[in-house]
């Protein structure tokens, strides 16, 4: 309660030397480590003292879970953290002040690179969109930045990583960023500025303003990394527990043909579809995601997959209902309809690429 | 007496924000005059991209996310 304290500039007498972070985060580390090495031995165990034949459905089901539950939150934590530390050097004003007189073509490809990179909630997304055209950054572009953003998030690409492989994670970055570029592109294209709310049209912007971070040290930095972390798992885990527990479930008893009939590469309908089914949902990936292995281990196609969980991230109802404050219903419409085409494309395309007989 | 603004539409964050800045304030036994600025038209005029943004005796201190308690504390001590 001293007031001296208070005249110290950050870093100040309040947080330990710079050295013991460093050491508790290498520590931090090297226990991440040891646990997850044990993870394999430990679910067999826990497996082996219950009641149940470990060959049968019930058996294999749990091994799965208790294996992926902890394998899933463990990875995640990890690269929840990293990109919390590489997001506390981008804001939503230094990302703005990027933007700002950059041209369609490049300036979407950039802008979906930064939605990635950028720190953003769904709630910012109406301040965001208006400081974005007010400030000059063309629609087309100001709408890559806000399909990349929520579509190809940590989270999505963290459980792809832990549950199917980098190489479906890397994919769907690649290609989520693709429809973002795209699809901002066209929308650029169809030049559809008059059809912004009125009250967006003439606002009264004030100049752009990028705040001063204060010189953040590297341990902020990291201190960020730990926030992300206990807001993002803090927010996701119990969808990550459902979604391994439906994965599970799905893995000890639904017959593969069934999933081969309904969502396999020859049913041609079955994208449309995942689209379609995708838009209502709105669970975010760490739910989705588990299930979605589960269905390819059944047999449902890699394109259709994607499609579905980029239309359950990318295309979600109550986003747009946020942005309906600022777009009319004819853009949103347009919006879907181009971003809806873009993943349509990548489903079959990847059906068509990645068919196994 | 200082006239703080809390600019943001209404989310969880942005509540959390107020309390942090009357919280300090009495902390601090400073005066503030405590406003909610929750008009997307108004908040665009401060010039920010992301809420929840921060403006004391109209000048923008902070946006995006919570603030540092102890930045919190120097803006309000200035």
């Amino acid at each position: 309660m001293s007031t001296e304290t208070f005249a110290a500039p950050d870093g100040g007498s309040k947080q330990p030397p710079a050295w013991k972070w460093l050491t508790g985060a290498g520590l931090a580390l090297a226990a991440w480590g040891l646990v997850y090495s044990q993870l394999i031995p430990a679910s067999e165990w826990l497996v082996s003292r219950l009641p149940v034949d470990r060959a049968s459905h019930l058996g294999d089901a749990l091994a799965f879970f208790f294996y992926d539950t902890p394998k899933v939150i463990l990875l995640l934590t990890l690269i929840v953290f990293a990109m919390g530390v590489v997001r506390s050097y981008f804001s939503p004003e230094k990302t703005r002040a990027l933007l700002a007189g950059k041209r369609e073509g490049a300036g979407n490809v950039m802008a979906a690179g930064l939605g990635v990179l950028t720190p953003f909630c769904s709630c910012s997304a109406v301040p965001l969109f208006i400081g974005f055209v007010s400030a000059g950054i063309p629609l087309g572009v100001t709408f890559s930045f806000l399909i990349a953003a929520p579509m190809v998030n940590e989270v999505a690409l963290g459980l792809l990583f832990s549950l199917i492989g980098w190489k479906v994670a890397l994919t769907y970055l690649a290609f989520g960023l693709g429809v973002a570029i795209v699809a901002g592109w066209v929308i650029g294209r169809l030049k559809l500025e008059g059809w912004l709310q009125d009250w967006v049209k003439d606002i009264q912007a004030g100049a752009a303003v990028v705040v001063p971070d204060g010189r953040l040290t590297f341990v902020d930095r990291i201190q960020l990394g730990i926030e992300a972390v206990k807001d993002i798992v803090g927010r996701v885990w119990i969808w990550i527990i459902a979604g391994i527990a439906a994965g599970a479930l799905i893995h000890g008893y639904v017959p593969a043909d069934l999933m081969v009939r309904i969502m396999g590469a020859d049913a041609w309908w079955s994208v449309p579809a995942a689209v379609l089914i995708g838009i209502p949902m709105y669970t975010n990936a760490a739910g989705v995601i588990p299930i979605v292995e589960a269905l390819l281990t059944k047999g449902a196609a890699l394109g259709t997959t994607l499609a579905f969980m980029m239309s359950v991230i990318a295309l979600s109802l109550p986003e747009m209902i946020i942005l309906r404050k600022v777009l009319t219903v004819r853009l949103i419409a347009v919006f879907v309809g181009v971003v809806g085409t873009g993943i349509l494309a990548v489903g079959f395309l990847f059906n068509v690429l990645f068919q196994t007989p | 007496m200082k006239d703080v603004k809390v600019l943001g539409p209404g989310c969880k964050r942005c509540e959390t924000t107020v309390t942090m800045v009357k919280d300090a304030a009495t902390r601090l036994g400073i005066d503030v005059k405590v406003e909610k600025v929750t008009d997307y038209a108004e908040i665009a005029r401060f010039g920010i991209a992301s809420t929840p943004g921060i403006v004391v005796d109209g000048k923008v201190v902070h946006a995006g996310g919570l603030p540092k308690e102890d930045a919190l504390e120097k803006w309000l001590q200035a």
